[in-house]
């Protein structure tokens, strides 16, 4: 390959481009992801623990505690993120900060607490969504497309088998 | 009719002069390298008050009380005020000018306004359109990450070539004389964007503009990067700086490395300060240039100096849109009387 300053790259936006590739700073992939496992299990393993003691210290079945897991967990995700501590976790842990549901109640808190300054209806309201928009719209999309297919096979089938 | 022309730079026959700094910060600056040259510096991201939108604001207004104090001037004695910031419509250098009640003019080069505003200020007064120019920036890393990137609580991790901006700002009055630093030369720079399209990475966006304007500068001239003591650019941060080296050797240019700094380097302490590449934003030049440089020279430790602020033209907008990112350098020699 020729090399980046064989040139006058400000002539040649390809090679520029090419030589500031070569001088970015990489990114550490290795301790990212061991730091993104790790912090993505510890929110998990403490999800787990969360189950744990709603079906054995109140008695939940393993299914009613799946609500008030989720609802625990989003409490200290928000919670976190009004004390100023979740963005420094997600600097560290990368995208295990960005699990569910955890994740998606630090974006809508994050957004909530920087559009308080234009009111709660505009400000709040309007934008509370901005960063977890897109999961909500493709999440139901996806799903409904998925469904829809779903029936339809279904139907198909049926109809092959005679039913 | 006054000739100011040399090529593209504008070289003052009379060199009007730096009359009076001021620079404020934030706590991250406050705790940086450059902490003690500071005018002031608040412990409080929202300098007390209700949004980060009006810190912007208080932390100029705050650098120009200053600036006037240390100046004996009264807002009365400033002919015009040329400045901005990087929020919005440039409100938060509006509202300052507001509060200041002297004609305005607002001007918008990202983080190049330090010096593009340093030159305009220049030009009013060695034309004579002016006697007393008051120029500066602001910026605010709440703020800026408000508007350009995510919510400022938001969990999302940034890569090591993302920069920080720089809370605080830095203002210059200038007047055909006052300390011992002169305005020699500047050169307003032009739009170079070489298809970089990563906000997180704006060195590499900026670094053309700066090592093309320094060509021309130094070109117009006729002086080399040896006839200076430093060459400072704005805020390249780590991997923008790295660019520029190669650029300038490239350009054949003859240098010492040690001798061309970043203010975005000179005003957070990178291995003890989480600030990924360095820091940015429109205060980065001007805190450093106004803070440190300026003072540096007047008490006669510096010679000569080239200010070099970079800006990135984007806006969050384009940038989602997938417009790659247009940078700016203005450059401006400042020489010891």
């Amino acid at each position: 390959m020729e090399h980046p300053l064989s040139r006058d790259v400000l002539r040649d936006p390809e090679a520029y481009q090419r030589l500031a590739r070569d001088r970015e700073t990489p990114r550490p992939v290795l301790l990212n992801s061991l730091r993104a496992f790790l912090v993505g299990g510890a929110i998990s393993f403490f999800g787990q623990l969360v189950t744990d003691v709603y079906v054995h210290v109140f008695h939940f079945s393993p299914k009613e505690a799946n609500n008030p897991t989720v609802a625990t967990l989003i409490f200290f995700a928000v919670l976190f993120t009004g004390l100023g501590w979740y963005d420094r976790i997600g600097q560290w842990g990368g995208a295990g900060a960005i699990v569910p549901v955890t994740g998606f109640a630090n974006t809508m808190a994050s957004s909530a607490l920087d559009y308080r300054s234009e009111g709660y209806v505009l400000g709040v309201g309007g934008n509370m969504f901005k960063v977890a928009g897109p999961v909500i719209v493709f999440g139901v999309v996806s799903a409904f497309v998925v469904a829809l297919v779903r029936s339809l096979v279904e139907l198909l089938v049926r109809g092959a088998v005679g039913g | 009719m006054l000739d100011v022309r040399q090529g593209r730079t504008w070289v003052f026959p009379q060199p009007p002069a730096i009359f009076a700094t001021a620079t404020v910060g934030g706590p991250r600056e406050k705790e940086g390298p450059l902490g003690k040259v500071l005018d002031r510096a608040y412990e409080d991201p929202y300098v007390g008050e209700k949004t980060f939108e009006r810190a912007e604001r208080a932390l100029l207004e705050s650098a120009v009380a200053i600036a006037l104090r240390k100046g004996s001037l009264a807002p009365e004695n400033v002919d015009l005020f040329v400045g901005g910031d990087l929020l919005n419509q440039i409100v938060s250098t509006a509202y300052t000018a507001r509060s200041l009640g002297v004609p305005y003019l607002g001007l918008y080069s990202a983080c190049a306004t330090s010096t593009g505003g340093l030159a305009l200020a220049a030009l009013l007064v060695a034309s004579g359109a002016a006697a007393t120019v008051l120029t500066g920036a602001v910026s605010h890393n709440l703020a800026a990450e408000r508007q350009f990137r995510q919510p400022t609580e938001y969990g999302g991790q940034k890569p090591p070539t993302a920069q920080t901006t720089v809370t605080g700002a830095g203002v210059a009055v200038v007047r055909p004389s006052g300390l011992p630093v002169r305005i020699r030369a500047a050169t307003v720079g032009r739009v170079m964007d070489m298809g970089i399209t990563d906000p997180m990475n704006m060195g590499a966006a900026m670094a053309p503009a700066a090592v093309d304007t320094l060509r021309t500068h130094l070109a117009d001239l006729g002086l080399s990067p040896t006839d200076y003591d430093l060459i400072v650019t704005g805020d390249l941060g780590e991997v923008g700086r790295r660019l520029l080296l190669d650029l300038m050797r490239e350009a054949g240019l003859f240098f010492d490395p040690e001798r061309v700094r970043d203010a975005g380097l000179m005003i957070y302490d990178r291995e003890r300060q989480n600030v990924l590449t360095g820091g940015s934003g429109a205060a980065s030049s001007a805190i450093v240039y106004y803070g440190y440089l300026v003072p540096e020279m007047a008490d006669g430790r510096l010679r000569r100096v080239l200010l070099l602020a970079t800006g990135a033209l984007h806006s969050p907008l384009s940038v989602q849109q997938g417009e790659s990112i247009p940078g700016i350098a203005h450059a401006v020699t400042l020489e010891r009387e």
